[in-house]
């Protein structure tokens, strides 16, 4: 009987991943053809639009162009899977290197709002449900709407204008003040995690009021999604027959809501709150560009103004991966946690 | 008055036309008693006049520079204040609504009728075909849509035609969905079973009998995603990739108002105001729609 729970726990797992693969491998071959139908030369931009002919034609063949599609497709396959994204004409460096550079500062903005998003959220969808039409529920459909309606970089603008230049409480654009900026050796590119490393407290303290502001931007949308999902899963939870028990059992009223509802309500939660991080990293694109913040989003933006097609595709590629591990990864854990699921 | 009221509200309509009359009346009544929803429909409205007539509404002409007159403060003469190029801000707010409606419209048409499209053949026809088509959904769903919309634009180039484009290529997934999950429901049921065993073809079932069962839960998606387009085509405006200079639209206007942010905060602050407020409109509105339409 085990034995045939983890075959299908195991089968189920397998489809999921071949799932991922075929997703995953369709994602690529997305950034693939937009490289294909590129209106820029592939050939030119290596050599240089006054090449001669016989330079040009080398480079088209070492660049594999006079192969059939599929042939060509393939060796991108390799390449990326190689992790080779090509180089990036900006930076000159090879694309992969920039990503790694810019991606924790990206990870600690994103990490930071759904972290915002969880402990406002999760509360304010409880006495959302808990409270129909009343104050708390008011507030939560606020927020919601809100959330939904801002456009986050116009939000970012007028956070700067209020509490950095009107009220002087938060730090400006940028990760950290120019004085700090190269004394922390980085050891995880996590820039507070690194101050604390260092020691350095009075970075630290730095660094967290330039992150502040950008991550409650992002913390607010996170809160507004969370937040709307608590309250219909809790509504849908408080139904059920095990809660009228637990009340008939004379359980206080905190203990049904927060112990057995909201613990059931987590399983479909736990799913909402990995989309929405995935969501922020996504966010992060204009709040980054706002704030000066030289993260992930803000690589692909400058890439794309400059027209530098790797370092685009394989930002885009490297988020989309992102992505389809965070839908995989809450699938499986949501068929761990939750026994009906499996 | 009554015998219109009558007509409406007959247990027996004597018509099919009478009948659509009367459920729309009814469903006029529901949204009608939804004070928020009437505030969303309102807005959109407002929308809709305010482009209509733009010309008549703007105080200036939203093109015309004035250097003598640049980032001035709102005042009685221009509401808004004006901006860089001593461009009326209002003025350009308002003639921005035609933007957003061209925008809104060109990625609704496009994106609805694909999306029910490749729904409808996915749930209707089943199998390899659901599957592959699905797959296809997948895909498209499992990209980041912002970064995609980028990257196409990336290869389109900028300009608004593009971004509506880029916008449609990574909205119309979800669509797909909704259509597939309405076909599912209905696929098996006796009514299309009776129009096929009156030798109606695959094409003519899903075309007039199963589309049309899709399309309210449709009509609720799209309202509700109207504020994410606006917002969407904002972003890539603001990024500089939406509509081009001198376009008045509000994204690229809050772009422009960026680096006096914080000494003439009126560039920035009023067409932020406006994406807003049309945005909570449509939010309010699909809200209401769909307690109306997806009694489901």
């Amino acid at each position: 009987m085990a034995d045939r729970r983890a075959f299908s726990l195991a089968r189920s797992f397998g489809r999921e991943i071949t799932t991922v693969v075929v997703t995953f491998l369709g994602l690529l071959a997305v950034t693939f053809f937009i490289a294909r139908v590129m209106p820029v030369d592939p050939v030119l931009a290596v050599v240089g639009d006054r090449a001669p002919a016989d330079v040009y034609e080398r480079a088209r063949l070492e660049l594999g162009l006079d192969k059939p599609l599929l042939v060509q497709f393939w060796i991108y396959l390799q390449k990326v899977f190689s992790g080779d994204f090509g180089k990036s004409v900006l930076t000159s460096n090879p694309v992969l290197v920039d990503i790694k550079r810019v991606f924790p500062a990206t990870l600690e903005l994103a990490t930071l709002g759904t972290l915002i998003g969880i402990t406002l959220g999760i509360p304010l969808g409880v006495l959302a449900a808990t409270r129909q039409g009343r104050w708390p529920d008011h507030v939560a459909r606020f927020i919601g709407l809100f959330g939904y309606s801002v456009p986050i970089f116009w939000l970012g603008l007028m956070g700067l204008l209020l509490f950095y230049a009107k009220l002087g409480w938060v730090s400006g654009p940028g990760r950290i003040g120019v004085s700090y900026q190269d004394f922390i050796e980085p050891i995880t590119g996590v820039l507070l995690i690194d101050c604390a490393l260092n020691g350095d407290w009075d970075a630290f303290r730095n660094a967290a009021s330039h992150l502040i502001l950008p991550s409650a931007c992002l913390g607010l949308f996170s809160t507004a999604y969370i937040s709307r999902m608590t309250r219909s899963f809790m509504i849908q939870e408080l139904q059920q027959q095990y809660i009228t028990t637990a009340r008939v059992k004379g359980m206080s009223e905190a203990r049904v809501i927060w112990r057995h509802g909201l613990r059931n309500a987590m399983v479909p939660l736990l799913t909402v709150i990995a989309l929405s991080y995935a969501n922020l990293l996504e966010g992060s694109v204009l709040t980054e560009t706002v704030f000066a913040w030289p993260g992930l989003g803000r690589y692909i933006t400058n890439s794309l103004l400059s027209a530098d097609m790797n370092a685009v595709l394989g930002g885009t590629i490297v988020v989309g991966a992102i992505f389809v591990g965070i839908n995989l990864l809450t699938d499986l854990m949501g068929r761990l946690l939750d026994p009906r699921a499996r | 008055m009554s015998g219109l009221y009558a007509y409406l509200t007959s247990e027996a309509p004597a018509s099919r036309g009478q009948a659509r009359l009367a459920q729309a009346y009814r469903r006029w009544l529901a949204l009608k008693a939804n004070p928020l929803a009437l505030a969303g429909l309102a807005i959109v409205v407002m929308l809709l006049l305010v482009a209509a007539f733009a010309p008549l509404i703007a105080t200036h002409d939203p093109l015309a520079q004035n250097l003598d007159g640049r980032l001035l403060p709102p005042s009685a003469k221009n509401w808004f204040g004006t901006d860089a190029l001593g461009r009326d801000i209002f003025s350009r707010i308002v003639h921005g609504t035609r933007v957003t409606l061209v925008i809104v419209l060109l990625v609704v048409i496009s994106v609805g009728p694909i999306g029910l499209l490749i729904g409808t053949v996915a749930g209707y026809f089943g199998g390899w075909t659901d599957r592959v088509l699905m797959r296809i959904t997948d895909i498209f769903l499992a990209f980041p849509r912002l970064v995609l919309a980028l990257a196409f634009v990336a290869v389109l180039g900028p300009g608004i035609e593009n971004a509506c484009i880029a916008i449609a290529l990574t909205a119309w997934p979800p669509y797909a969905r909704v259509a597939r999950a309405e076909t599912l429901v209905v696929r098996n049921s006796d009514y299309i079973a009776a129009v096929r065993l009156q030798g109606a073809s695959n094409a003519r079932i899903v075309l007039k009998h199963i589309m049309p069962v899709c399309i309210p839960s449709l009509i609720v998606r799209t309202t509700l995603d109207m504020a994410g387009i606006i917002l969407t085509a904002a972003g890539l405006g603001f990024l500089g990739l939406g509509a081009q200079p001198p376009l008045p639209e509000w994204g690229a206007m809050i772009a422009n108002g960026r680096e006096y942010i914080f000494d003439q905060w009126w560039v920035a602050t009023f067409p932020g105001l406006a994406i807003c407020l049309v945005a909570l409109g449509f939010n309010l509105l699909g809200d209401g729609l769909r307690d109306v339409l997806d009694a489901r």
